[in-house]
């Protein structure tokens, strides 16, 4: 399988004392479903945001696509981001006084789809998630779990190469959690790359890879232990 | 593999702009006020300042600009000076004049019956006058006929309407008189206001005929009223005081009544520029606010423009997203704005009697200031949005 991302030796440094990230390497294939672990303060929302492009490494390289996203202008990793990449949040960022079919047409708005096709995608999508009756409801009408399938649907809308989820549960009660996790489930058997950031342990050992990280490094990952 | 750009079709910025305001719709309401009133303001002066030029022309064209005056000015002694008793016939020879008519100042004063008392003159004046006089200066009567040939050798009298309305006479004829000196006259004709020889209106007219028989008057000619020819009216102008004083053209003075109405049009535009200064204020408060309301705005959708990023929004998409935003914002207000200022000076210069003249330039100048203004309040907000780093845009939650 080939890798759709590789990060090599990335380091994040704020000023001179703080390093968040101290050398970091890590390889995703196309089609897997893992957990990025750890403590609080263990450096996995920056590793998040390295990897998703947000944020740019103060050494080292990330791949995504075939694509050096480490050297490449905003412009492109904006594109990078449009076309291959997925964010789930963990505090949904849905607009509100928007249709959810609207939020997650949202997903495709800077791929240059028209807007009739960027609808139609979004319907489907949504069916998809399981909320083909909840297409014109206001993200102030949906439960929790009913707005993290939406934030979810927009991030999948665009069948990204990759999709990362950031603590995907951390607002949910442990039903609709385990719904939303049951979601990323069955994205990825049919083909997405998904990787979710999590603090909870019983989540992350619950899917088939694992790397934890602790101050800045990578302290295990299951693929590389195998 | 090449990478597509990131797009956003300019239908799409259109979109969401107009979602951005319609999610804060009293806000939005509330700063495209404060442009509306500006745009409003600027519109209704300019507007207001062209029906009532427009009327001032259409009354011009109407009292025509070819009427001259010529009135006895001061002796190098500083004495009242008066006009040769050959003038009105001189003036008359003029090859381009078409009309001449004399008034005479008569000393009796007018009073509405024999028990008023002498000193109580209103402030009114008696003149003697041509029977030519309305047609020369372009005097209608808004009662009765004027003086003519015969009644200008009888005791009968018009009155100017202001002279009318001080002595409380609404009609003429029915056998209403007033007193001029010892004896009664008759009022025949009520003068309407007469805009180019505003002297007529605080006057009592009688014949020179009739102010020679009754009053004693000496019939010297105080004022001649001269219409010319349109062409040569400057030419007319030039040689009037020596033709009607040729020994002494220093002390006659010549005008042309319609320069002051010009004059009283140039000063009204001073009065528009003080108002366009104005609205041109509160213009500048409204683009302040729309400013003010667009950076709390950024301030509040950080989560917004974080997720935009991420979804791949580059940082002029975002720039671009709030500037439209603030030019919707004007460009409403800007056409609520000139809206309401057209009917404002519909309504004001109907109210005045003019013709109604609202210019579109005005009206579309009114709305492109607006958006103007907008552009320039969206500009650093717009910038702020764009520059915001989208993990810091989404970590401020």
């Amino acid at each position: 399988m080939s890798a759709v991302l590789e990060a090599t030796g990335i380091e994040k440094r704020y000023g001179a004392d703080v390093a968040a990230l101290r050398g970091v390497s890590l390889s995703i294939d196309e089609g897997e479903l893992l957990a990025i672990v750890g403590p609080s303060g263990s450096g996995k929302s920056t590793l998040l945001h390295l990897l998703g492009t947000l944020e740019r490494p103060s050494a080292g390289t990330i791949r995504i696509d075939g694509h050096p996203a480490s050297e490449l202008p905003d412009r492109a990793l904006a594109a990078l981001r449009a076309r291959a990449i997925g964010f789930v949040f963990q505090q949904f960022f849905l607009l509100d006084g928007r249709s959810a079919r609207d939020n997650v047409a949202d997903g495709l708005l800077y791929t240059g789809l028209p807007f009739g096709a960027r609808r139609a995608r979004a319907e489907e999508t949504l069916r998809g998630v399981g909320l083909a009756r909840r297409l014109e409801h206001r993200p102030n009408q949906l439960s929790g779990g009913e707005r993290q399938r939406v934030a979810v649907a927009r991030a999948v809308v665009g069948m990204p190469r990759i999709l990362f989820a950031d603590e995907p549960t951390g607002n949910l009660d442990t039903n609709a959690g385990q719904g939303v996790v049951s979601l990323l489930r069955e994205l990825n058997r049919a083909g997405t790359t998904v990787v979710v950031i999590t603090h909870e342990r019983e989540l992350a050992e619950s899917l088939p890879r694992r790397v934890e990280l602790r101050d800045g490094l990578v302290e295990l990952d299951t693929k590389a232990a195998v | 593999m090449e990478l597509a750009p990131s797009r956003l079709a300019p239908g799409d910025v259109l979109r969401i702009g107009a979602v951005g305001l319609s999610a804060r719709k009293l806000r939005a309401a509330l700063s495209g006020l404060g442009i509306a009133i500006g745009i409003a303001a600027m519109v209704a002066v300019l507007a207001i300042s062209e029906s009532s030029k427009a009327d001032l022309l259409s009354s011009l064209d109407r009292l025509g600009t070819n009427l001259l005056t010529v009135s006895p000015g001061q002796s190098i002694f500083g004495e009242e000076a008066t006009l040769p008793s050959s003038a009105r016939a001189m003036v008359r020879r003029i090859g381009p004049v078409e009309a001449v008519s004399a008034t005479g100042s008569v000393s009796t004063p007018v009073y509405r019956s024999e028990l008023i008392q002498s000193t109580e003159t209103k402030g009114l004046t008696t003149l003697a006058v041509d029977p030519s006089l309305p047609a020369t200066v372009g005097a209608t009567l808004a009662d009765g006929v004027f003086l003519d040939a015969e009644s200008a050798r009888y005791p009968a009298v018009v009155l100017g309407s202001t002279a009318a309305r001080r002595l409380g006479i609404s009609r003429a004829g029915g056998g209403v008189q007033v007193v001029l000196g010892q004896r009664r006259f008759t009022v025949v004709g009520i003068l309407d206001p007469v805009t180019l020889a505003p002297g007529l209106d605080t006057a009592a007219l009688v014949g020179f005929e009739a102010a020679r028989r009754y009053l004693d008057d000496e019939g010297d000619v105080a004022s001649l009223y001269v219409r010319s020819d349109p062409e040569d009216v400057d030419d007319v102008q030039s040689v009037l005081a020596l033709t009607a004083s040729p020994e002494h053209p220093d002390e006659v003075d010549v005008s042309r009544p319609s320069d002051a109405i010009e004059a009283r049009a140039a000063a009204k535009s001073a009065f528009t520029s003080l108002f366009l200064g104005l609205g041109a204020v509160a213009l500048l408060v409204g683009g302040v606010g729309i400013a003010n309301v667009m950076v709390i705005s950024v301030l509040e959708r950080r989560s917004e423009i974080g997720l935009r990023r991420a979804l791949g929004a580059t940082r002029r998409h975002l720039g671009i997203q709030f500037l439209t935003e603030s030019l919707l914002l004007s460009l409403a207000g800007g056409i609520a704005g000139a809206a309401l200022g057209g009917a404002v000076a519909a309504a004001y210069a109907s109210s005045r009697g003019w013709e109604v003249v609202v210019p579109p330039v005005v009206l579309a100048g009114g709305v492109l200031a607006a958006v103007a203004v907008g552009a320039v309040a969206g500009l650093y907000p717009a910038l702020r949005a764009a520059r915001l780093a989208p993990v810091d845009a989404l970590r401020s939650v």
